[in-house]
């Protein structure tokens, strides 16, 4: 199991190294100098190549590449000139936030997805089976940011219940405890991730019922909670911690597009504000970001696949 | 018992079919698809709503001349009355209008973009488990790469720099959904080399590139069949999405995530036909690619089908 745990990692460090050069290189492609950012629309070509000269802007782009990751190493991942800050500073102000929302639904949705779905199979094909699915059909082929606006046209227009708008404050505490204006983000974002997980969970629960073991289970007299609690639900989360770790590039673009719909200040907003700008370390910047939380979740998932399942540790 | 020669037997009668129930005809694996695809009622209901959006966005212009190219200051926000069937805009643009002409380019898009997936994935999966050994090593790991980049974020970038037109997103989208697809052919692939008729077909002195064309693509049409339809539905999602940041396709062109975010500033001014039909087209398109491609999954699954 070592041996496979030592290799898996070695995979992903190589596919982590593959994944920079690609990003650096494609956004280098797109956007060769910020020096037209910095020194305005007028400035001269003499000037704009003095400036790339003078920031290492005119090395070679794998030069380039080999610098940002050393600098990237020390903690360093640029700076924007933009908004006149480093970006790690940026990111460092605002990561608590989206780690917040996005860890909040994304918990919820396990939560609630995996009863779901064990309820569905359990009960297939009855009304509340065809409802679950109904609505989460409805809501997987729903754009994120249609089903926010729903909500708030529904609970925060109509109703007043809840705000419009993400938490403002600066203060990840009074952002916890702020549920008037969490409420929505956090709603949005689960509603969309139990779509997609319910679904895998209701024909896991259905693939893991017909297995023999269940039926020994049932013949030895288990009373039928246990039977449920002890064989079906463990073996079907099992899937679930892949399907997790595949999810997140999906999850970061629902965080995304939350972020922006209630105008939440996390790294979602700064990404889309950066697009708007063209802040090319910011775009980079969190781009690697969201590969490397892409790559380390897989990681963690198969790993802790490995560990759970002795089926696969065995094998 | 089956070593007897035919000429020993008499000539058979058809009309005398054998006690024991009937026998059907030999049926093809693909029509025995589209059997099963038409039982499902779910399925067929997908296929009417897009051939409806089909037809509503292609051919419903020929029809119906709304004004979506002035604006018209004088009728801007009308709630839908006897001129505007779906009201008007902010800038009194006709809301029908604007939904058919983006539904031509969330449909142009969507196939358009599946189609570039398609081909790039069926042909580098099929080389990759074709092949096999240290190329397939690479070509897949290749593939591990892509799938660990956020696919919105980069295409978000490009599209700022390159986006705009319906040719360049479907390219773009297209250049960065083919992963999925690319694993699915090679994982086919892999256990249909081994197969006899392809063993067959190598004796027989094929080459590769006829192997692939003749034999293994073509067994491998159905997985890819099944996952144009996502990839559809995925790609429509995609440039709502993009329109929505206002990324999306620029004028003339309109897409619908853009008209839905021109209708959230009048959220609450109670516009809601500037929201509530856009929201559902993009919402009834998706859901009946959806439908279809479950239902196909289903009918070409061939642990699924009825023999």
């Amino acid at each position: 199991m070592i041996g496979y745990i030592l290799r898996r990692i070695g995979t992903s460090i190589v596919v982590l190294i593959g994944v920079s050069i690609f990003i650096f290189g494609l956004l280098h492609a797109i956007y060769p100098s910020p020096a037209i950012d910095v020194l305005g629309d007028r400035a001269n070509s003499a000037l704009v190549a003095a400036w790339n000269k003078q920031n290492g802007f005119d090395d070679p782009w794998f030069t380039q590449y080999l610098r940002y990751m050393g600098n990237l190493v020390r903690g360093n991942l640029g700076y924007s000139y933009k908004l006149n800050q480093g970006v790690s500073a940026l990111l460092g102000e605002v990561w608590a936030r989206s780690a917040w929302l996005s860890g909040v639904s994304l918990v919820l949705s396990v939560v609630i997805a995996i009863p779901l779905g064990v309820y569905q199979a359990i009960r297939r094909n009855t009304f509340g089976d065809y409802a679950a699915t109904g609505l989460a059909f409805t809501v997987y082929a729903m754009p994120v940011f249609f089903l926010g606006l729903i909500l708030i046209q529904l609970f925060a227009l109509d109703l007043h219940w809840f705000s419009f708008e993400g938490s403002q404050s600066n203060s990840l505490l009074s952002i916890i405890v702020d549920w008037h204006a969490m409420t929505l983000p956090v709603v949005t974002l689960t509603l969309l991730t139990i779509a997609s997980f319910s679904r895998y969970m209701r024909s896991t629960a259905m693939d893991v019922m017909a297995q023999d073991y269940i039926k020994v289970a049932r013949a030895k007299g288990l009373p039928e909670r246990l039977v449920l609690l002890r064989h079906l639900l463990r073996n079907a989360c099992l899937p679930m911690v892949t399907l997790i770790g595949l999810s997140i590039p999906a999850l970061l673009a629902g965080n995304l597009i939350t972020e922006t719909l209630f105008n939440y200040r996390g790294l979602g907003l700064l990404f889309y504000t950066a697009l708007g700008n063209v802040d090319y370390n910011v775009l980079l910047a969190y781009t690697l970001i969201g590969a490397v939380l892409t790559i380390v979740g897989n990681l963690v998932a198969d790993i802790a696949l490995t560990v759970a399942d002795p089926r696969i540790r065995l094998a | 018992m089956s070593q007897l020669s035919a000429g020993s037997l008499p000539p058979l009668d058809v009309t005398r079919a054998p006690e024991g129930g009937a026998i059907g005809p030999v049926q093809s694996g693909w029509r025995l698809a589209v059997r099963e695809f038409a039982q499902n009622r779910l399925a067929v209901t997908g296929v009417a709503i897009l051939l409806f959006f089909v037809l509503f966005s292609f051919v419903g212009p020929i029809f119906y001349h709304g004004n979506y190219v002035t604006s018209n200051l004088l009728a801007t926000n009308q709630p839908p009355e006897a001129g505007f069937p779906l009201g008007t805009s902010n800038q009194g643009y006709d809301e029908l209008a604007l939904l058919m002409k983006g539904g031509q380019a969330a449909l142009e898009v969507g196939f358009f973009s599946a189609a570039v997936a398609i081909i790039i994935g069926a042909l580098y999966g099929a080389i990759s488990g074709l092949v096999g050994g240290f190329l397939d090593a690479v070509l897949m790991r290749i593939v591990d790469v892509f799938l660990s980049i956020p696919f919105l974020f980069i295409v978000l970038i490009v599209a700022v720099r390159y986006g705009a037109s319906v040719l360049s997103l479907s390219l773009l989208i297209g250049a960065f959904s083919w992963l999925v697809p690319a694993r699915l052919v090679r994982g086919e692939v892999l256990t249909l080399r081994v197969r006899d008729f392809v063993a067959a077909a190598r004796v027989a002195g094929a080459s590769r590139t006829r192997l692939i064309a003749r034999h293994l693509l073509p067994n491998a049409l159905g997985v890819v069949i099944v996952n144009v339809t996502f990839q559809v539905a995925d790609a429509i999602l995609y440039i709502a999405a993009l329109g929505f940041l206002g990324f999306g396709l620029q004028w003339p062109n309109q897409d619908w995530g853009d008209l839905l975010s021109n209708g959230v500033t009048y959220l609450q001014d109670g516009y809601w036909w500037q929201v509530y039909p856009v929201g559902a087209c993009i919402v009834l398109v998706v859901m009946a690619c959806n439908l279809i491609g479950d239902a196909l999954r289903d009918s070409l699954d061939v642990r699924l089908r009825r023999r």
